[in-house]
């Protein structure tokens, strides 16, 4: 079966310098990978190259077995359109660090704005499953609240609902948890591991060792702009092969 | 004072005074019309651009911005018949406060964009919008809150640059009064007059901003 997401050989550099040194890993359908690491290791350029908000300039990326970003004409490597890029990043669904929902909008305008704008939705099928997933998530009875009178766990939770209300093949989780107040974690962890267990294709970037270990059906443990380990949680988090890594699960808290 | 002298000459040159006001009225709202508009884009160019948009963009706001509104009204006059441009004095007016309107707009709109932050053209990447949509939808919404009291001044000094054009000929509300006043000498009574009427309009543009940023504030919906 082609894998969800398929990664080859890829380098990205900013200016000179080296981030991604040629990664290559692969997330089937239904699969949950986190991607761990020190700061600087490369794991949210990484994940910001899966829905093209980073360039690459090396290697494939592939999702739902379609090249995505580049194509080449006549032995060159070229950027898509603008069009095309869109309907690509489409196919992922991102949840940011900092939430970045619309501000001037109510959390179901945050969830249905896609759906309308780029699904072509009708407004009431768009407001319908926008209520779907908001209360999946929890959010239904602050459908009309501003992003400004929810909490962080409350705002985080409706981004989740937004991304994933396009159907996206794979959800991207950039350090979702990181910008939230130790009590406000929880809430947003329980809702991501409740969609991982409905079969949700998810690839996270996290800090929070405990929720990869539990979740995960695959680690990935990054250093140095490349993968240096990785495999099912028990085995990285457990038995670690690389110095590398058991330095790093030493420092890591649980 | 003779007050029953003033009011006699009031309605004796009312069809001048209301063809003044509504010259001044027209040119302005021309301007902050057009001027909006090829503002925006100016904005959009040199917050967004690449390069070869937003340095012509760049150039373009520093130099008209740094120039006296009263050069630029009589350039625009004498240049444009100067190059075969046959331009009435009215539209050569309005052309130079509209692109006096447009170089403020533009650099307006400049400040509120940057005040946003990356994260929101990056989720509206995220979710498939293309950068047409991440601007309508997202940004010039946000945009426009932050910089509607700044366009309402900048609308305000349109109506009073809009004087400027009596220089060449055009006759709006203050050429009107000179001359109304080089009849009958009532200085003083009619000058007060068209202060007045400048007030209203002024007052009724600050008005009309009040009532749409009223409106933008409103929810999308119900709020608690």
């Amino acid at each position: 079966m082609t894998p969800i997401v398929e990664v080859r050989a890829l380098h990205k550099r900013f200016g000179e310098l080296e981030v991604l040194k040629g990664i290559d890993f692969t997330v089937a359908e239904g699969e949950v990978v986190s991607v761990i690491g020190a700061s600087g290791s490369g794991k949210t350029t990484l994940l910001r190259c899966l829905n093209l908000l980073e360039e690459f300039h090396q290697g494939e990326v592939l999702i739902g077995g379609e090249a995505i970003g580049y194509h080449t004409r006549r032995g060159q490597r070229a950027r898509m359109g603008e069009q095309e890029i869109a309907r690509q990043r489409a196919m992922t669904g991102m949840v940011f660090q900092s939430f970045n929902l619309f501000p001037h909008m109510s959390a179901l305008d945050n969830v249905t704005l896609g759906l309308t704008k780029v699904r072509g939705m009708p407004r009431n099928q768009a407001i319908e499953l926008g209520d779907h997933w908001l209360e999946r998530v929890g959010m239904l009875e602050r459908r009309d609240y501003r992003p400004s009178q929810l909490s962080g766990g409350q705002q985080q939770r409706v981004a989740i609902a937004r991304a994933i209300a396009m159907n996206p093949k794979v959800m991207l989780f950039d350090e979702a948890t990181s910008a939230l107040d130790p009590e406000r974690v929880g809430e947003v962890l329980e809702t991501i591991r409740s969609l991982a267990q409905e079969g949700m294709t998810m690839v996270l970037v996290t800090h929070e060792m405990r929720f990869a270990r539990d979740v995960s059906d695959k680690v990935v443990f990054m250093e140095d702009g490349r993968i240096a380990e990785q495999g099912p949680p028990e085995r990285l988090f457990m038995h670690p092969e690389s110095p590398r890594l058991q330095a790093f699960l030493k420092t890591s808290s649980f | 004072m003779d007050w029953s002298y003033f009011f006699n000459e009031v309605m004796n040159n009312r069809d001048a005074l209301l063809h003044g006001t509504a010259i001044t009225f027209a040119v302005s709202l021309i301007a902050i019309l057009a001027g909006t508009v090829l503002g925006i884009v100016i904005g959009i160019a040199v917050t967004y651009g690449n390069k070869p948009l937003r340095w012509p963009a760049r150039l373009y706001i520093d130099i008209i911005r740094g120039t006296p509104v009263l050069v630029l009204v009589l350039a625009t006059f004498y240049v444009s018949s100067a190059v075969g441009l046959n331009l009435t004095a009215f539209q050569a007016g309005a052309l130079a406060l509209t692109l006096f309107c447009a170089s403020h707009v533009g650099e307006i709109l400049r400040g509120a964009l940057q005040s946003l932050s990356r994260g929101q053209i990056e989720a509206g990447r995220a979710i498939g919008l293309t950068f047409g949509g991440i601007f309508r939808y997202i940004l010039f919404p946000q945009a426009l809150r932050f910089a509607l009291p700044t366009w309402i001044t900048a609308a305000v000094e349109m109506v009073k640059a809009s004087t400027l054009l009596s220089v060449i000929g055009v006759a709006e509300l203050l050429l009107t009064t000179q001359q109304i006043i080089s009849n009958n000498f009532l200085n003083m009574q009619f000058y007060l007059l068209a202060g007045v009427i400048y007030f209203l309009i002024d007052f009724a543009i600050e008005q009309v901003g009040r009532f749409i940023g009223r409106r933008l504030e409103q929810p999308t919906r119900r709020m608690v």
